[in-house]
């Protein structure tokens, strides 16, 4: 009888770890870097290009061309400025109402857990198919809004100014909930001493809120505001289906458009590049930012 | 929040709960109206002052499988009689179901394929990618990987691009490599979305499984592949549910995708509903009904598992 080795005892009881590990982790990387990875590469490729997508000619190399007109192009920053406004309103509306709903609830209320449950509603829903629906209720001569608020034949949609705000309506509307289940999780993680001995201090409420309250639940608040920011920087379907003002083309309306309207395959790729960049970047500010927070 | 003591407290207390009911009630009235119009005859769905009291009818749902055309002629007594109920429900709103001129079959909207099309590709792009996850999240959780931090950077940034950004080259790769317009390609992009989310939430549940626990089992006997699949994978659970909630509801709702890679064979519903509305008056009340009807099973979904998702939330939330 040959004694047995340390390999084969571990093969006779089944497979390596070294194995399993390779056999879990593999195909996920390898999955994502032959779905994202691959076709970013590929996208690259062709902003250098000219290619249409529509036509069987040949893409030719243009170097920076793409680029360099889509920068000097006026109407592209007008479509980045309205992102940029859109992201802010939005953003900002979700994180008060969010929030606001979660200081609410974070108190002794009968029925919570069903209530909880009930606003999460809004986000479950398509957002094009929501987006739809808005239409209706915002619709001047028969919706149900303009007839609650006494508005009479307010124009929502159809007002160029109006319309980007009554988007953002709706994604506060839909993605308040979302920000409000993450600040219930942190509200719910302060510690109860601290308010114990704020009240024994006598603080204010303000006070209590300022001091104990906000700093505690900013970094829960910040991964909030970075999900929101970069979904809301990304925003297409339900501005595509409820508007089609040039107040409201957001930046990934014209992209869709370029690409998949005008098939200008290799101009749109740049165009992606260039938005990829941008929330990237993006990202990255707020990620050092939240560090920055959690480190206080 | 410290217990309720002094009359102030008490009166403040009483003003968020009337806040609460009041948000909740804002909150839930555009889901209210869609349930409400989804049972309304069509010349109620756009009165004013709007009509809240009124006779139910399933009308909206009869239209929204059916394909129908314009009454020119009023339905002869016989014809009208011999029809079938929802049949007379279409006649009454002044349409006709439109039939197959040989067999004298029904023919559809198309919507009860895109609801199935969306089922299908919704389900088995969750059970891929909240399995995928999970193996993945105890790989890492669990053994030695080179650059682990720089990996799981990777995964998550797979999130972070535009969908559009990537739509271009993929669609692009698909319709060199067929996959345009199939189940199969939805599927593919729906996993490969959601993958990097599952990682990350499932990773955050099987660090918190205590190692011992499969230290023991093999002590046990088990093999690691046992350990894993009897120990480490029912106390998982939870993550699981949690992770496929969210899957599910992004892929179920997803939108830019299904528009730019589908048409007509793999096209799921949420591009089909709004292409509905076209450029005459719309009908709201089927635009309604397929609305309500496409929330349902999300909605059941997330209910069965209300709990699961809750805990699950707030624990990979505070663990950031």
């Amino acid at each position: 009888m040959t004694k047995l080795d340390p390999e084969s005892r571990a093969a006779a009881r089944g497979l390596s770890d070294l194995t399993i590990r390779n056999l879990f982790i593999i195909p996920t990387i390898a999955f994502l870097i032959i779905f994202n990875i691959f076709p970013l590469l590929y996208s690259l490729a062709y902003s250098f290009t000219d290619f249409r997508a529509s036509t069987n000619a040949p893409a030719n190399f243009v170097g920076l061309q793409n680029y360099r007109d889509l920068l000097s192009d006026p109407f592209i920053w007008k479509n980045f400025s309205i992102t940029a406004k859109y992201v802010l309103i939005s953003v900002t509306g979700q994180v008060f109402v969010g929030f606001g709903l979660a200081m609410l609830l974070n108190r002794s209320i009968p029925a919570k857990g069903l209530i909880t449950t009930l606003l999460l509603l809004p986000m479950m829903l398509s957002m094009a198919v929501v987006g739809l629906f808005w239409k209706l209720l915002y619709d001047p001569n028969f919706g149900i809004i303009n007839y609650f608020l006494g508005l009479d034949k307010f124009e929502w949609l159809a007002d160029p100014d109006m319309a980007l705000y009554a988007i953002a309506i709706v994604d506060i509307w839909m993605w308040a909930p979302f920000v409000m289940l993450l600040s219930l999780a942190g509200l719910s993680a302060v510690p109860k001493h601290l308010y114990e001995a704020a009240e024994i201090d006598r603080a204010s409420g303000l006070y209590t809120f300022f001091r104990i309250t906000l700093p505690l639940v900013a970094p829960i608040l910040m991964i909030a505001i970075i999900f929101r920011t970069m979904e809301a920087f990304k925003t297409f379907d339900l501005a595509y289906v409820l508007s089609s003002q040039p107040t409201t083309e957001l930046i990934a309306i014209r992209l869709y458009k370029m690409a998949f309207q005008e098939w200008q395959t290799g101009m749109s790729s740049a165009l992606a590049y260039i938005v990829l960049i941008m929330v990237v970047a993006i990202t990255n500010i707020y990620v050092k930012y939240l560090n920055k927070v959690k480190a206080r | 929040m410290a217990g309720v003591r002094t009359p102030q407290e008490k009166w403040t207390n009483r003003v968020a709960i009337v806040a609460v009911f009041v948000a909740l009630a804002i909150m839930l009235t555009p889901i209210y109206w869609i349930a409400a119009t989804s049972f309304k005859p069509r010349n109620l769905a756009t009165t004013i002052p709007p009509t809240v009291v009124f006779q139910p009818t399933v009308s909206p749902f009869v239209k929204l499988f059916t394909k129908r055309s314009q009454l020119r002629d009023q339905p002869s007594a016989e014809e009208y009689a011999a029809a079938p109920w929802w049949e007379q429900m279409v006649f009454d709103g002044g349409e006709k179901v439109v039939r197959n001129g040989k067999t004298g079959e029904v023919r559809s909207s198309g919507y009860g394929d895109r609801f199935t099309n969306s089922l299908i590709i919704s389900i088995v792009s969750t059970i891929l990618a909240v399995s995928m996850g999970t193996l993945t999240a105890y790989g890492f959780s669990r053994f030695k990987v080179a650059g682990e931090d720089d990996w799981l950077f990777f995964i998550l940034s797979t999130r972070m691009l535009p969908p559009v950004v990537v739509a271009i080259p993929m669609f692009l790769m698909y319709r060199v490599v067929g996959l345009n317009d199939t189940h199969l390609g939805l599927i593919i992009l729906y996993t490969a979305f959601n993958l990097s989310f599952s990682v990350w939430i499932m990773k955050g549940f099987i660090d918190e499984i205590p190692r011992e626990y499969e230290e023991a089992a093999l002590v046990d006997g088990y093999t690691r592949m046992q350990a894993f699949f009897k120990v480490v994978l029912p106390e998982a659970l939870t993550g699981m549910a949690a992770t496929a909630v969210f899957c599910f509801i992004t892929a179920w709702n997803e939108y830019a995708f299904a528009l730019i890679m589908t048409n007509r064979n793999a096209q799921t519903a949420p591009p089909y509903i709004p292409s509905q509305v076209g450029s005459g008056l719309p009908d709201w009340t089927v635009i309604a009904a397929g609305t309500l009807l496409f929330l349902i099973p999300v909605a059941i979904f997330t209910f069965l598992l209300r709990n699961h998702l809750l805990r699950g939330m707030s624990f990979g939330a505070i663990r950031k």
